[in-house]
């Protein structure tokens, strides 16, 4: 399990329900199940990874963020994840909409675009950034919707959730020191990890 | 081509049922039988029964030779010991539907309604079943086996309605359900496909109003045609254009054909050849009204039907765990049908698993050979099991 994982884990309080959108190879809700006693699912797009999850004995659908939240009742969960994806969907607001009606809590990290590496790039040399987080070209990038750590906050400020917690992330996926300022988890962070709830 | 006719029932396992059921139709029928077969050993706790659910022209003998055909089981490949449904740890229940003509109440049985002589058997007028009815029957085996909860309900195609029902009727009798190539209703599509096989037996002159038997004859020619049809459906395009593309055979009746005839219908099409050997050997062992009666019962099934179409409502609250499986090249049982199953189950919260399996096999896939889909069978009753404490 990625580092940044056993972080979003430590955010979930053991027994409860949670789903995982976009649980890739099922690493977390397995995680979440055996450890913690968790009634943890998954949706995840990639149907080999489903296929796997599934034949590990984990209860994973396919599916995507931005069309098959919908279909969940309000209140399903007391945690819904979204793992580096946000900057991928489709409608990533509609998406935290999604994710806070179905759950009580919504636990979302996402790689930051306010990192001091890609201002530089973008300044120095005016081609888009490209680093070992952001690494597809822009003409194939699947990262539609790139934000920073500060777009995220006012999101949540104009939706109305409550961040509980949050941090910032180095690439390998460990804490990232930067928890005071947010200016500077936002020049420094190279990801960023929120724990939300509804106000 | 009268094999069935010599056939003695008796053989079959089964249990009879004096009490009957009473049908959804408002028929009590009775007695009822239930012909059945079981595998490996039901254990101490009597937590690891697994039943089986057959398909339209299925039957009970899923994981050993056909008595009638000498065939091997027609899912010997999935169970068995060591196989993903495993015998060595699972106690495997297949029973024959009613309604079917291997040993369960059928047509072919001799009625119980007082009509006829006391030695005719019902024919056409078999009350109309449905899945829930079969289900019901099956419920009374397994209850008659001294099983109160099953560890899981698994089933393809027609078998997958069956499971799906178990779910829904019993939703507090197991543990799982995996419906596989199925559907919560039957389609237009499907309804039309059926019906053309069933007008197909109806246009045999030796159908005889149902009463073939009176005339020691069997609807041949119609069933086989009706199988033949409904066959080319379980494939796909591309894997008839694999296992046969344009072939011919090449005056396989030549010498039976006038001289003149130019050989217009003498040298044949493999396809061809394949599908009447389908439709022959299938004529062989099912009988013509079995089929009108199972199919009738498949065009009736729709689980939202109870309540005003809203099908997550009819597995509210439900504590299974279901593992939806398609196919991608099915077009009987298209994926879009079981996304709309697995969209149900996630509006009340169901514990879901869905997966699509790339295949170029069509409906017939989930008899056939596709590692991703052991995998996934086995992977999941493994995880169903390590839920519920007993891995």
């Amino acid at each position: 399990m990625r580092l940044d994982q056993r972080l979003i884990a430590e955010m979930v309080k053991p027994g409860t329900r949670v789903l995982d959108v976009g649980s890739g190879d099922g690493a977390l809700i397995g995680h979440l199940f055996r450890e913690r006693q968790c009634d943890a699912r998954g949706i995840e797009i990639n149907m080999r990874e489903v296929t796997r999850s599934v034949a590990h004995g984990l209860p994973v659908v396919h599916g995507d963020a931005d069309n098959d939240l919908v279909h969940y009742p309000d209140g399903a969960f007391d945690y819904v994840v979204l793992q580096r994806t946000l900057q991928a969907v489709e409608r990533p607001r509609e998406v935290l909409r999604q994710m806070l009606r179905i759950g009580r809590h919504a636990i979302v990290s996402f790689p930051n675009f306010g990192h001091w590496r890609l201002r530089l790039q973008l300044l120095l040399t005016g081609r888009m950034p490209m680093t070992s987080v952001w690494s597809t070209p822009w003409y194939e990038t699947p990262n539609v919707h790139p934000c920073t750590i500060r777009d995220f906050l006012a999101l949540c400020e104009e939706e109305g959730y409550t961040v509980l917690q949050w941090m910032a992330v180095d690439e390998d996926g460990s804490r990232a020191p930067w928890r005071r300022s947010v200016r500077l988890a936002n020049l420094f962070g190279e990801q960023a990890l929120f724990l939300l709830g509804r106000r | 081509m009268n094999s069935t006719a010599s056939f003695d029932p008796g053989k079959h396992t089964s249990v009879t049922f004096p009490e009957g059921l009473d049908l959804e139709c408002g028929v009590h029928l009775a007695p009822l039988e239930v012909a059945y077969r079981t595998y490996g050993t039901l254990s101490e706790k009597r937590d690891n029964a697994i039943v089986i659910c057959h398909a339209l022209t299925g039957d009970q003998y899923v994981a050993e030779s056909h008595p009638l055909t000498g065939k091997p089981g027609w899912w010997a490949r999935m169970v068995g010991p060591g196989c993903p449904i495993d015998t060595d740890r699972f106690f495997v229940i297949c029973p024959n539907v009613l309604g079917g003509c291997m040993g369960s109440t059928g047509p072919r049985s001799v009625r119980s309604d007082g009509k006829g002589n006391g030695s005719e058997c019902w024919g056409t007028d078999f009350p109309p079943i449905t899945v829930r009815d079969m289900v019901r029957a099956q419920h009374s085996l397994v209850k008659h086996l001294g099983i109160e909860r099953l560890f899981a309900v698994v089933g393809g195609s027609m078998g997958g309605m069956q499971a799906l029902e178990w779910a829904v009727t019993y939703p507090h009798m197991m543990l799982a359900v995996l419906p596989l190539a199925t559907s919560p209703f039957h389609s237009a599509q499907n309804i039309a496909f059926n019906e053309v096989g069933r007008q197909s037996v109806f246009a045999d002159p030796d159908w005889h109003g149902g009463r073939y038997w009176e005339y020691g004859k069997v609807p041949a020619r119609g069933l086989a045609v009706a199988r033949m049809m409904a066959h080319i459906t379980y494939l796909s395009e591309e894997a008839l254009t694999r296992k046969f593309g344009r072939r011919v055979r090449r005056g396989q009746l030549a010498s039976q054909a006038p001289e003149t005839s130019l050989s217009m219908f003498s040298d044949i099409f493999e396809v061809e050849s394949y599908l009447r050997y389908q439709g022959s050997s299938f004529v062989n062992r099912f009988d013509a009204n079995s089929y009108l009666t199972i199919t009738r019962a498949m065009d009736w099934f729709d689980l939202a039907a109870e309540h005003e179409g809203d099908l997550s409502a009819a597995f509210a609250g439900t504590p299974v765990r279901f593992c939806v499986v398609s196919f991608s090249s099915d077009w009987l049982f298209p994926t879009s049908v079981s996304r709309q199953l697995v969209n149900a189950l996630n509006r009340v919260a169901a514990n879901v698993s869905f997966v699509e399996i790339e295949s170029d096999k069509g409906h017939d896939a989930f008899l056939l050979d596709e590692p991703d889909f052991d995998r996934t069978v086995r992977g999941f009753l493994c995880g169903v099991a390590e839920h519920a404490g007993l891995a």
